[in-house]
């Protein structure tokens, strides 16, 4: 009975009807868009690298001038920053986990294979790796002390053994043992894969960049002789405060020709690499709360221009018997009606939304979760937002009815 | 006329000043939140050397041939987008544009007279890149060509830097000290910075102007480490020299012509390099090479990252929802004054003077709103800046209101406003003067 009046009423409020109704279908469809490529955003912020994060701490290293000997100073410096209280081991490296700067590079199954089977960023690691960067080893073994050759600058070589994530693994080996296959970096090296790290993150932020998966990391025994160095510090829980500054002091100690610039906690690189994420999530929550209250405002709006409207109508439905719950309940379903035919049309508009966003940009496709719980919070919204014009109407006197305007 | 209408229009916005205030808060907070967004992507569009737009060019020589490119024929085919050392000395002695240079990114490290040294970016490129560019000068000027022959030890500041190791004096002539080898200094820029960088967007498109700069031929003597994206086909031969001589791609190259007609000849005269390269056993495949203009250049990169389109977009899509909830507004206040048109229609006012007054209101209103929108947009870049957490100047400059900015602001809240004020505008026009009349 209700529904027929409704349709009814609505037919001869058509505009205003159709304007709510691609109102809330236009919202709905952004918000739930939004709210899929902010919980994708979070979900790249709270990722774990597989390193252990709450003890790590990094700083990048130049010696200026002439350094001499590269070798014997940066094993000189490390067993400086091992002897720091509180520091349980250090090695040099050549990048860091989310910090930007990488080297990626193909590798393949066999050396005559026209396209790579895979591709990897790499870090280079000495005997000491392993418990420097607290990764875990899932199969096989860590690089020994013999095995670790020196890289100088501009020197592009490839070692003879590496350890994988578990991930490249699987993505090279997907039905075999990887364990002791070999691959090949380049033509003329073979490369025996000895050893499995659980997980480990590329030294960027993105799922995919220049073809490299951000899980696909490989290990090689190197130790980076290029001037230009990574130290990664692991310290007991705790220490990371006290032993930057002494392991610091320690360094300009043995030598002050040098310069050394980002020292960082693991922390401090995660939220500086993080940082355009985090400025997304939070422009698209700022956009999206702005849109459902404006949205809501409309609906108070237009719903109180419409009691207003029928004032002379309610007051003779309330004379003729209906009573103040019919009445509320009235507007209550009449919202529905329009709210539920603009959400029904919002699905549709998110969906085709969705999929040229995904098409023409690096998200993933938004889950069917995201599509019902925005209709959800918008029906919601849109019910309370009709509470309070519904009262009002539902407030008016039946005497109205016979009073002349 | 104009006066009366304006006069009629605040007299009505003063009457229903809740409904009011609401159409200008929907119009200011759409046009605000857009405009935010809208802004960044402006900049990092825009063209930092407008009068030079057509005469500078990006030469691509494909060193790597078609087998390099992994999806054949899906799409336009994309060639390196930096040359390898080798091709960039051979376009240099070339000498076939007005001006040219190549270069590439380094990183240094200063010593300065007094503390610790520290790190500092840096560019190596020829003398022409400062007057193609057109990078001011504080004191002094680029080196020169000659000195570009001679290999020259000298080096040109920026302001930052210049400010840093000596006060604010004029460093011309004062030595600089560059991974423990000393530099003259020939000249110091004033504050500058391209948004977006476009000498040089291999990394990223908005990065900080460097701050000191050497001759490519001095840099590369003294093997200054290169800093930026090296990308690879095969391994190299060890070494600086194996490098240099390698088939990897990281130097930048840009061509000054005489004219946007030189384009041509430009790419025939790389073309014809690259042929003879392949007559001379280096390469394998059919000759290819492109030159692009600047603007050429910027639409090709992807200088605008996703998540700015991506909140462009939104910020967008909101502008348009309150634009709908205006629209709905505006009938309403449109309509609840039905009386009123009905009292002008019958004491003679036309149709045409009916409408052109309401789209009055609307435009006032509109102006109402961008003004709010011009105060929100600056909140909300305030607001982007802290997110961003940083001072640099890149950041200052992809964060700033400027006249332009309110311009457009005012100007798309204008225009929104009318045009959706269009539909109840023309319906109150239609007020028919007997039926109102009657009914009141």
């Amino acid at each position: 009975m209700q529904l027929t009046l409704i349709v009814h009423s609505l037919r001869r409020n058509k505009l205003g009807a159709l304007l709510i109704g691609l109102q809330i279908a236009l919202t709905l469809a952004i918000v739930c868009n939004s709210l899929s490529i902010i919980q994708q955003h979070l979900r790249h912020m709270v990722r774990p690298t597989g390193f252990d994060e709450p003890s790590i701490w990094s700083l990048r290293n130049q010696w200026i001038g002439e350094p001499g000997d590269l070798k014997a100073k940066v094993l000189e410096d490390l067993a400086a920053l091992r002897s720091v209280p509180g520091v349980i081991d250090a090695e040099a490296t050549n990048s860091f986990p989310m910090q930007g700067s990488m080297w990626n590079t193909d590798l393949k199954l066999n050396p005559t294979q026209r396209f790579a089977a895979s591709q990897t960023a790499v870090y280079f690691v000495d005997e000491h790796g392993l418990s420097a960067f607290g990764v875990k080893l899932a199969a096989g073994r860590w690089f020994a002390a013999e095995e670790v050759s020196d890289v100088h600058d501009n020197e592009t070589k490839f070692p003879a053994s590496v350890i994988v994530t578990r991930s490249l693994a699987q993505a090279l080996f997907p039905h075999s043992n990887p364990l002791g296959k070999v691959v090949y970096f380049s033509e003329t090296q073979a490369t025996r894969i000895i050893g499995i790290v659980e997980q480990a993150q590329a030294p960027f932020t993105a799922d995919i960049q220049e073809g490299s998966r951000v899980a696909d990391v490989s290990f090689f025994p190197f130790r980076d002789l290029g001037n230009d160095t990574v130290y990664v510090v692991r310290t007991a829980p705790g220490q990371i405060a006290s032993t930057m500054k002494i392991a610091q002091d320690k360094l300009f100690q043995l030598d002050p020709q040098r310069v050394v610039s980002a020292v960082r906690t693991f922390a401090q690189v995660r939220h500086s690499a993080y940082t355009s994420e985090r400025k997304a999530s939070v422009i698209l929550a700022v956009v999206c709360g702005l849109l459902l209250t404006v949205t809501a405002l409309g609906v108070v709006g237009l719903t109180s221009y419409w009691v207003s409207q029928r004032t002379r109508y309610i007051g003779m439905r309330r004379a003729l018997g209906a009573r103040r719950r019919d009445i509320l309940g009235y507007f209550h379903l009449e919202n529905l009606v329009i709210a539920g035919t603009g959400a029904l049309l919002g699905i549709a508009l998110g969906i085709c939304g969705n999929l040229w966003l995904v098409s023409s940009f690096s998200i993933t496709r938004m889950s069917a979760a995201f599509i019902c719980g925005g209709a959800g919070i918008v029906l919601a919204l849109c019910q309370a937002a009709v509470v309070w014009p519904a009262l009002r109407a539902a407030s008016i006197s039946p005497a109205l009815a016979f009073r002349n305007r | 006329m104009i006066w009366y209408y304006i006069e009629l229009a605040i007299r009505s916005l003063k009457r229903n000043v809740a409904l009011t205030l609401l159409v200008i808060t929907a119009v200011g907070i759409g046009i605000g939140t857009c405009m935010t967004e809208f802004s960044v992507m402006y900049v990092l569009l825009g063209n930092p050397v407008p009068d030079k737009s057509s005469r500078l060019v990006v030469p691509q020589i494909d060193a790597w041939g078609p087998d390099s490119r992994s999806a054949p024929g899906g799409g336009a085919i994309e060639l390196p987008d930096q040359l390898t050392y080798r091709d960039a000395m051979a376009l240099m002695q070339g000498h076939k544009a007005l001006r040219q240079t190549a270069m590439y990114g380094i990183g240094p490290n200063v010593t300065p007279s007094q503390g610790r040294p520290f790190h500092a970016s840096g560019r190596a490129a020829y003398a022409d890149f400062f007057t193609m560019f057109e990078a001011p000068f504080r004191f002094g000027g680029p080196w020169s060509p000659a000195e570009d022959a001679q290999h020259a030890n000298v080096a040109v500041l920026s302001a930052r830097l210049a400010d840093r190791l000596f006060q604010h004096a004029d460093a011309v002539g004062k030595t600089l000290t560059l991974d423990g080898r000393d530099y003259r200094i020939v000249g110091v820029l004033a504050p500058w910075q391209l948004i977006p960088r476009v000498y040089d967007m291999s990394q990223n498109a908005a990065l900080d102007a460097e701050d000191v700069y050497v001759p490519f031929t001095t840099a590369i003597d003294r093997q200054l480490r290169h800093y930026g994206h090296d990308s690879c086909n095969s391994s190299p031969a060890p070494g600086w020299l194996g490098h240099l001589n390698s088939e990897c791609v990281w130097v930048q190259f840009w061509a000054e012509l005489p004219s946007a007609a030189a384009k041509s000849d430009y790419r025939r005269y790389l073309l014809g390099y690259v042929a003879d390269q392949r007559a001379a056993g280096r390469f394998h495949w059919a000759p290819l090479a492109f030159v692009s203009t600047l603007p050429e250049w910027i639409a090709q990169k992807k200088v605008v990252p996703d998540e700015v389109k991506l909140g462009t977009l939104i910020a967008l899509g909101f502008l348009v929802v309150c634009l709908i909830n205006a629209v709905g507004l505006m009938l309403a206040r449109f309509s609840g004054r039905a009386g009123e048109l009905g009292v002008r229609r019958a004491l003679g006012a036309s149709r045409w003077h009916i409408f052109c007054q309401c789209l009055t209101e609307s435009a006032i209103i509109g102006l109402l709103g961008g003004a709010l929108g011009v105060g929100l947009t600056a909140i909300g870049q305030a607001s982007e800046r802290a997110l961003d957490g940083g001072d640099g100047v890149v950041i200052r400059l992809l964060y700033s209101i400027n006249q332009e900015t309110v311009l457009m602001t005012v100007g798309a809240a204008v225009l929104a406003t009318v045009c959706s004020g269009l539909y109840p505008t023309w319906r109150a026009s239609r007020v028919q003067p007997a039926l109102q009349l009657k009914t009141d």
